[in-house]
C-alpha cells in the first residue's frame, strides 16, 4: 500500500516538476499580431488615423480582430502598400486607400517661409531644417508624407507635392503574362 | 585546353552587314549632350558653369565617390546647359545633362599629356591616370576599370583575360578595333599586365572574326606571356564567367570576385582606350559604335563622340529603311529598346540597331509546357522557368535560394523558350521589386530611428526645462530668505522678530523715502533682496485689488 502511494506521488512530483520547468524553458510569447502590425506601420506617430500614435492604431485593430470596427485603411503615409500588409497580418481582404494620391513630400514655398519654426517642431522625423527667421526647407528623403507640418504652418506655405519618379526609383512593369489581351 | 562553359545557345551572329566596314568617323554633331552618369556606381556632380567655354578632354563632372569616373568635354566649345535630357534608359526617364555647342576648333585642353614611359611608371600612377581619363569597363557593364586594376590587398591577378569574343549578334564594334587597332590595343594589355601586375594574358577571340584573330596574333608574336585564344562561336560567351570557364574551365563562385580565384576579365576596347590614356593621355571621350540591323540603309561603324545623339548616328548611314519596327540600343540579346532617337551615345553603347519586323520576335507570351529548354540554356546554371513563376506570383522571398542574383540577365532562356516567355523581363521585375522592397524597408527602420529620437530629445528637453525651473524656483526662495534676513538689518526698529511675511511687508511700508537711501547704500546682494521684496509685495497687493474687485 505504501509503496504504491510513494511510487504514485513520486511521479507526479516529477512530471510536475517537469511540466513546470518546461512551461518556463518553453515559453512562447503571446499574440504577435500587434507586435507585427506595428512593424507595418511607418512608426512617425503622426496621429492621421486619429489614434494617438501607430502603437495604439494597433492595439486597436488587434481588439477590433476581424469585426472591422476599425478601418484598415486609415494610415495616410503608409498608403496603399501598408493596407496591404495590415490586410495580410489580419487575413482580411483589403480596400482601397482613403485618398490615393500615390506617395508625397511636403514643400516649403521658401519664398513665403517666415522662419518660425512651427513645422520644425510638429514634424516626427526632423526631416525639416531651419532656424529661427531663415527660410526652412524639407529633407526630401526623409519625409514620410504624414502632414503634421501642414496645419501648424501660420503662413500656410507648406504643400503636399507628388513625389517624382526618377531615373534611380523606377522599376520594371511585370510582363502581362498568357492570358493578356494583345494590343492589335 | 580550351573548353566551354555551361548552357549556351547559338543565335545567328547577323554580323556580315558591319563586319568588313572599317571605322569611320561620324562628323561633328550641332550639339552634343553629355549625361553625368555613364558609368556603374555614383553619378557625378557637374564642375562646370552654362556659359563657360570648355576644351575637349576637360573635366565637365566628378564625383567624390569611390566608385565612379569622371565626365570629360568631348569637344572645345560653350556649355549652354546643365539640364534634365532623356537617357538611352528603358524607363524614358531623364538624367542631368550636359548641352555642349561644339566650336568647330576641336582643340584639346592643354593638361593633356601622356605618360612618359609607362613601363617603368608606378602602378599607382596608372592606376590614377586610368581613373582620371573616365575609363570603364566597355563590354557593356560600364563598371570604372581603375578599381579592377587596384586588386585589393593579398590577393593577385595570375592571368589577365581579355574579351574580345563579341558574342552579341550584329555588334562589330570590338571587332573593328581589335583588326584595325591591334598594335594599339596589344599596348595597352602590356601596360595593364605592368600595373596589375601579372606576367599571363589570353586573349579570347570568337572564331567567327578571323582578321581579328589574325591581326592580333600578330601584333602579340613580339610578346612574351600574351596568348590569342580562338573560341568556338556561342553566346553568352562574352560574360565574364562564361569567358572565364571557357577559357581556364574554372567557374567563378556564386557571390565571389574574379580576383579571389586570381583572374581578371577586361574588354579589349577598354585596353585600347588604356592605352589611349596612359600614352597620349586622351579620356575617354569617343568611343565606336556599330549601326546595323536590315532597317539600316548602309550599316557602319562609327567613331562617335559621347553625347552624340543617336539621330545623328543613323542619319549618317542612310537613315532607316520603311518598317522599322525597334531601336535597339547595344546588342538584340540584351540591348535595350528605344522610342526616342534624341538620346545621346554613352559609354557603355556598343551599337545602334534598327531592327525589321523579321528580325524580332513580337510573339504572345503562351503558358508554360514545362520543356525544360530555358534550364539546359542557361549558362548559369539556373532555373528559368521556377524563377518566373516566383516573380509572376510575386514569391520574391524565395528568389534568393534560386540565386536570382546570379542571373546576368543574357536572355538566353527566352531566346530558346517555345511558349515566347519573356524571361528575362520576370527576372528584372523580380530584382527592382526586391531592391525597391529593401530600400521601402529601410526607409520605414531609419523612419522609426528618426521618430525615437526626436521624442527621446523632445522629452530630455522637457526634462531640462522642468529641472531648469526648479532651479528658478529654489534660487527664488533663496532671494526670499535673503531679503528675509536683509530686511531686519533694514528695518530693525520697526519689527525685529517680525515673522518672514510681516518683515517683507515692512521692508515695503518703509520703501517710500527714508529707505531708499538705505538701500542704495546696502551691499549689491541686500539692495536686490530688497528689490525681490518690493517686488513681491506689488505682486501681492495687484492680487489684493484684483481680489477686492472681484468680491465688489
Amino acid at each position: 500500500m505504501i509503496d504504491a502511494v510513494l511510487s504514485m506521488s513520486g511521479m507526479a512530483l516529477a512530471a510536475g516538476i517537469g511540466l513546470g520547468f518546461a512551461a518556463k524553458k518553453f515559453y512562447v510569447q503571446a499574440d504577435p499580431l500587434g507586435e507585427k502590425l506595428v512593424g507595418a506601420l511607418p512608426g512617425s506617430n503622426c496621429g492621421n488615423c486619429g489614434f494617438p500614435g501607430c502603437q495604439a492604431y494597433a492595439d486597436a485593430l488587434v481588439a477590433s480582430g476581424a469585426d472591422g470596427n476599425v478601418a484598415i485603411n486609415l494610415c495616410t503615409p503608409g498608403g496603399t502598400p501598408t493596407i496591404k500588409q495590415i490586410a495580410d497580418i489580419l487575413g482580411v481582404e483589403p480596400v482601397a486607400a482613403k485618398t490615393d494620391h500615390g506617395p508625397r513630400v511636403a514643400y516649403i514655398d521658401e519664398a513665403r517661409c517666415i522662419g518660425c519654426t512651427a513645422c520644425i517642431k510638429a514634424c516626427p522625423v526632423d526631416a525639416i531644417v531651419g532656424a529661427n527667421k531663415q527660410s526652412h526647407t524639407v529633407i526630401v528623403s526623409w519625409c514620410t508624407d504624414c502632414e503634421a507640418c501642414v496645419e501648424p504652418c501660420p503662413v500656410d506655405c507648406i504643400d503636399m507635392v507628388p513625389v517624382v519618379t526618377s531615373l534611380y526609383d523606377w522599376r520594371w512593369e511585370k510582363p502581362a503574362g498568357p492570358n493578356a489581351q494583345v494590343a492589335a | 585546353m580550351l573548353g566551354s562553359f555551361h548552357g549556351g545557345v547559338h543565335p545567328h551572329g547577323n554580323k556580315g552587314m558591319a563586319s568588313h566596314k572599317a571605322i569611320e568617323p561620324l562628323p561633328m554633331p550641332q550639339r552634343l549632350y553629355v549625361p553625368l552618369h555613364q558609368h556603374a556606381g555614383q553619378p557625378c556632380d557637374p564642375c562646370v558653369t552654362v556659359g563657360q567655354k570648355v576644351l575637349k578632354g576637360e573635366e565637365i563632372g566628378r564625383s567624390d565617390a569611390w566608385v565612379s569616373t569622371p565626365i570629360h568635354a568631348p569637344t572645345s566649345g560653350t556649355v549652354v546647359g546643365i539640364e534634365e535630357y532623356p537617357a538611352g534608359h528603358p524607363s524614358g526617364l531623364t538624367m542631368l545633362t550636359v548641352v555642349i555647342d561644339p566650336d568647330g576648333e576641336d582643340r584639346w585642353s592643354d593638361s593633356i599629356a601622356g605618360i612618359a614611359d609607362p613601363m617603368n611608371a608606378e602602378p599607382a600612377v596608372i592606376q590614377e591616370r586610368i581613373r582620371w581619363a573616365g575609363i570603364v569597363g566597355l563590354g557593356g557593364a560600364v563598371y570604372p576599370s581603375f578599381i579592377k586594376m587596384t586588386p585589393p590587398k593579398g590577393k593577385k591577378v595570375e592571368t589577365l583575360l581579355i574579351n574580345g569574343a563579341e558574342c552579341e549578334p550584329y555588334l562589330t564594334s570590338d571587332e573593328r578595333v581589335m583588326v584595325e587597332r591591334a598594335k594599339e590595343t596589344i599596348a595597352g594589355i602590356e601596360i595593364m599586365m605592368h600595373t596589375l601586375p601579372t606576367s599571363k594574358c589570353v586573349i579570347g577571340i570568337e572564331d567567327n572574326k578571323p582578321e581579328a584573330i589574325k591581326a592580333m596574333t600578330e601584333a602579340a608574336r613580339s610578346y612574351n606571356g600574351i596568348r590569342v585564344q580562338p573560341m568556338p562561336a556561342m553566346y553568352p560567351q562574352g560574360a565574364r564567367q562564361q569567358l572565364v570557364e571557357a577559357i581556364t574551365g574554372k567557374q567563378v563562385p556564386s557571390g565571389a570576385r574574379l580576383v579571389d580565384i586570381g583572374l581578371l576579365v577586361h574588354n579589349v576596347t577598354t585596353a585600347y582606350s588604356i592605352y589611349e590614356a596612359v600614352v597620349h593621355g586622351k579620356p575617354l571621350i569617343t568611343r565606336v559604335v556599330t549601326v546595323s540591323g536590315r532597317g539600316i540603309a548602309k550599316p557602319a561603324n562609327l567613331e562617335t563622340l559621347l553625347g552624340t545623339p543617336i539621330r545623328n548616328l543613323i542619319d549618317h548611314c542612310g537613315g532607316m529603311k520603311p518598317g522599322v519596327r525597334k531601336v535597339i540600343l547595344g546588342g538584340p540579346m540584351m540591348g535595350l529598346a528605344v522610342d526616342n532617337l534624341d538620346v545621346p551615345v554613352v559609354k557603355g553603347i556598343a551599337g545602334v540597331l534598327a531592327l525589321l519586323q523579321n528580325e524580332i520576335v513580337d510573339k504572345p507570351e503562351q503558358p508554360c509546357i514545362r520543356c525544360g529548354r530555358c534550364v539546359q540554356a542557361c549558362p548559369m546554371s539556373l532555373v528559368p522557368s521556377e524563377m518566373a513563376w516566383r516573380a509572376k506570383v510575386n514569391q520574391l522571398d524565395v528568389m534568393p535560394e534560386l540565386h536570382l542574383n546570379d542571373c546576368i540577365e543574357c536572355g538566353s532562356c527566352g531566346f530558346v523558350c517555345p511558349s515566347n516567355i519573356p524571361l528575362v523581363q520576370y527576372f528584372r521585375y523580380a530584382k527592382l521589386a526586391i531592391q525597391a522592397d529593401r530600400r521601402a524597408q529601410k526607409k520605414l527602420d531609419m523612419d522609426k530611428a528618426r521618430t525615437k529620437a526626436k521624442a527621446a530629445r523632445v522629452e530630455q528637453e522637457k526634462l531640462e526645462k522642468e529641472r531648469q525651473k526648479e532651479a528658478m524656483k529654489a534660487a527664488m526662495a533663496a532671494r526670499k530668505k535673503a531679503a528675509a534676513e536683509a530686511a531686519p538689518a533694514e528695518a530693525a526698529p520697526a519689527a525685529p522678530a517680525a515673522p518672514a511675511t510681516e518683515t517683507v511687508a515692512a521692508a515695503v511700508a518703509t520703501d517710500a523715502a527714508p529707505v531708499a537711501e538705505g538701500a542704495a547704500a546696502l551691499s549689491d546682494a541686500e539692495s536686490k533682496a530688497a528689490r525681490a521684496a518690493r517686488a513681491a509685495q506689488a505682486a501681492r497687493a495687484a492680487r489684493a485689488a484684483k481680489a477686492a474687485k472681484e468680491q465688489a
